[in-house]
């Protein structure tokens, strides 16, 4: 049992159980691994298990119903519907342009190309206050983008578009790391045996390009997502918080805390947490079949 | 193997170890907050006080080192009334609390117990050392023609106003709005009135402040409904692109100030908590509070700035609606009165 031989191909994050199962077995070669582990548990313990332990038992002090009457709420489940949707067009519209700028930083060379790059991390680096303030200012209907979105009939702040402006804004950072270091590493040789074998400019990028950087386009799209589900800072600035139309899940958790209703606070948090692993899961699921179909 | 094994049981043990000592480190962080020197106090109060209570903590300093030679240090603490009322409750250690309505103090009483549920009996006036009210404030020349109450509920006007669920000021705002309706036709005219004018309102800040920017720097709306006081203030921010609007009737807004006896107990800093709260009904203080807009209990500072207060018939809380507990069950908890109006139709 202890030596089985195990012939399944090299374990990729998030890979199946089996090979794992028997390296653990096994006795890792490398030394220090009780001592790492175990930073790693407590660390990991303290930081992530033991506020979502809290977060998933206070709901139940509502009882199963009230946890389900909580979250059927017409005001609860319009906000959730709004922050999820608007976060996946969000991550969504990111992919494309995300793809653009990051291969516009790889592969051109030209003045002010760094100063570029550097702008890419503001959204990251940004307080997101001073995130929100800035995008109201802009997109309000005084603002110089908000008047010119008015005079064509749009309305930008203080609407689900502008929601959606903030989401963008936050996310493209995201998406744009991901993929820099994986487009750095592109084999130029390969794109360039593809294109002797006669392949033209669209196929090497559909077939020889764009599998390669998916995985990496994938977990950037993701993280975008993810962040944009719990944004609060810079999307309260600009949404106009209207309840039903404009009002997103972290502000109504906030509405809901200052209310002293921590228990239903939490049951909206953990139904966000909820459907957030369950996406993630869904994405991982979809990137692994990928990775599996690369190797092919 | 079986090496492996103890290590990993000796691991889960002191992660536990150290899930457990995580447990205890919010009981650990009160106790050492609590070494607190006795000549500091920390009051935590509400949005739109920052400017006047950075006048009164000087004006107290100064007495109180005239009184005994020590220096004393005051920390302010602001934010939304609810918001700060948490934190309190949260374990924020305020020696006083200086809040936009009594249902924020009672909360901090009934939920954690930090002072007797009387509190509100202990300072005269029902422990309100100034009073303010809730005005219009319109842009120059009133292009709307906004002169009370009705005028607000006309289509194209936007007004603006914070979430009552969030805000204090913004409270008052609703129950001002309310009892107007309920002059006019009782109370389901006044559901009906209130409803028809939260269909006016574009957007919803958190806390006051933030509807003041959204009404003066944004350029949102044509009336913000506002304290007294911040109507004032932002006049003397902004300059002269705005008029005040007095309706014809509005609420009597009460904000509130208690001492947090459990808090001050632990800091041994009673004396000069209490002499604060009381220094707050002294004319060198109630002065100050004039200036700042806030209508002073004190006669003689009343007077003096009579002229910044136009007398208008204000209702109160406690004869027009039952008091904080009951406005605040049946007007802004969940499924009360506010979350009808935005219910879809």
């Amino acid at each position: 049992m202890t030596g089985q031989l195990t012939l399944s191909p090299i374990p990729t994050a998030g890979g199946a159980a089996r090979p794992r199962l028997a390296r653990w077995r096994e006795r890792s070669i490398l030394p220090g691994f009780g001592l790492s582990l175990g930073i790693t548990l407590a660390y990991l313990g303290l930081i992530v298990i033991l506020p979502l332990t809290a977060l998933a038992i206070r709901p139940w002090e509502l009882g199963l119903s009230g946890v389900w009457a909580t979250l059927t709420e017409d005001r609860v489940a319009g906000a959730l519907k709004l922050s999820f949707s608007l976060s996946a067009y969000a991550a969504l519209l990111n992919a494309p342009l995300g793809v653009l700028v990051a291969w516009v930083l790889v592969r051109y060379e030209f003045p002010g190309r760094r100063l570029l790059d550097a702008l890419v991390d503001l959204p990251f680096a940004l307080p997101t206050a001073v995130a929100g303030i800035a995008l109201t200012a802009i997109y309000a209907p005084n603002g110089p983008m908000g008047e010119l979105a008015a005079k064509v009939g749009l309305k930008t702040a203080y609407s689900p578009l502008g929601i959606f402006i903030a989401l963008v804004f936050i996310g493209l950072p995201f998406v744009v790391r991901a993929l820099q270091p994986v487009m750095q590493d592109l084999d130029r040789e390969v794109e360039e045996a593809a294109q002797t074998l006669g392949a033209s400019a669209w196929q090497r990028s559909i077939h020889v390009i764009l599998p390669t950087l998916a995985p990496a386009l994938i977990s950037g799209v993701t993280l975008a997502f993810a962040r944009a589900v719990g944004e609060y800072g810079s999307v309260v600035f600009i949404a106009g918080n209207m309840p039903m139309k404009t009002e997103i899940a972290p502000l109504l958790i906030v509405i809901k805390l200052e209310q002293y209703d921590y228990a239903a606070a939490a049951a909206v948090g953990l139904a966000m947490v909820a459907i957030s692993f369950g996406a993630l899961i869904l994405i991982n699921t979809v990137q692994l079949f990928l990775a599996r179909r690369g190797r092919r | 193997m079986t090496d492996t094994l103890l290590t990993r049981r000796g691991l889960i043990a002191s992660g536990g170890l150290a899930a457990a000592g995580a447990a205890a480190l919010p009981l650990l962080g009160g106790q050492a907050l609590a070494a607190a020197d006795p000549l500091t106090l920390l009051n935590v109060s509400y949005d739109p006080t920052r400017e006047l209570y950075k006048d009164i903590n000087a004006a107290y300093a100064a007495y109180w080192k005239g009184k005994t030679g020590q220096s004393i240090t005051i920390n302010q603490s602001h934010g939304g009334s609810g918001k700060q009322a948490r934190s309190v409750i949260d374990g924020l250690q305020a020696d006083v609390v200086t809040l936009a309505l009594a249902a924020d103090i009672d909360e901090i009483s009934a939920r954690a117990k930090l002072l007797p549920a009387n509190w509100q009996s202990r300072l005269p006036n029902n422990s309100t050392p100034y009073t303010s009210t809730i005005v219009f404030l319109v842009r120059k020349g009133n292009p709307w023609k906004i002169r009370d109450w009705p005028d607000l509920v006309k289509p194209g006007v936007g007004v603006i106003t914070a979430n009552p669920k969030t805000s204090g000021g913004a409270r008052w705002s609703y129950l001002a709005a309310w009892q107007y309706g309920l002059k006019n036709g009782g109370p389901a005219a006044a559901q009906a009135y209130v409803t028809k004018l939260f269909k006016n309102v574009p957007v919803l800040d958190t806390g006051a402040r933030g509807s003041t920017t959204t009404f003066a720097q944004r350029r949102l709306g044509d009336v913000l409904l506002s304290w007294e006081n911040e109507a004032y203030l932002t006049i003397d921010e902004f300059g002269p692109n705005f008029d005040i609007v007095y309706p014809s009737s509005s609420i009597l807004a009460e904000p509130p100030v208690a001492l947090v006896d459990k808090n001050v107990d632990r800091h041994k800093t009673r004396t000069l908590a209490e002499g604060y709260l009381n220094f707050l009904y002294s004319p060198v203080a109630q002065d100050i509070i004039g200036k700042h807009h806030f209508r002073p209990r004190n006669a003689q500072a009343a007077a003096k700035y009579a002229s910044s207060f136009k007398q208008i018939p204000l209702v109160t809380i406690d004869d027009t609606f039952g008091g904080w507990k009951k406005a605040q069950a049946t007007h802004f908890a969940d499924g009360g009165v506010f979350d009808k109006i935005y219910k879809p139709s």
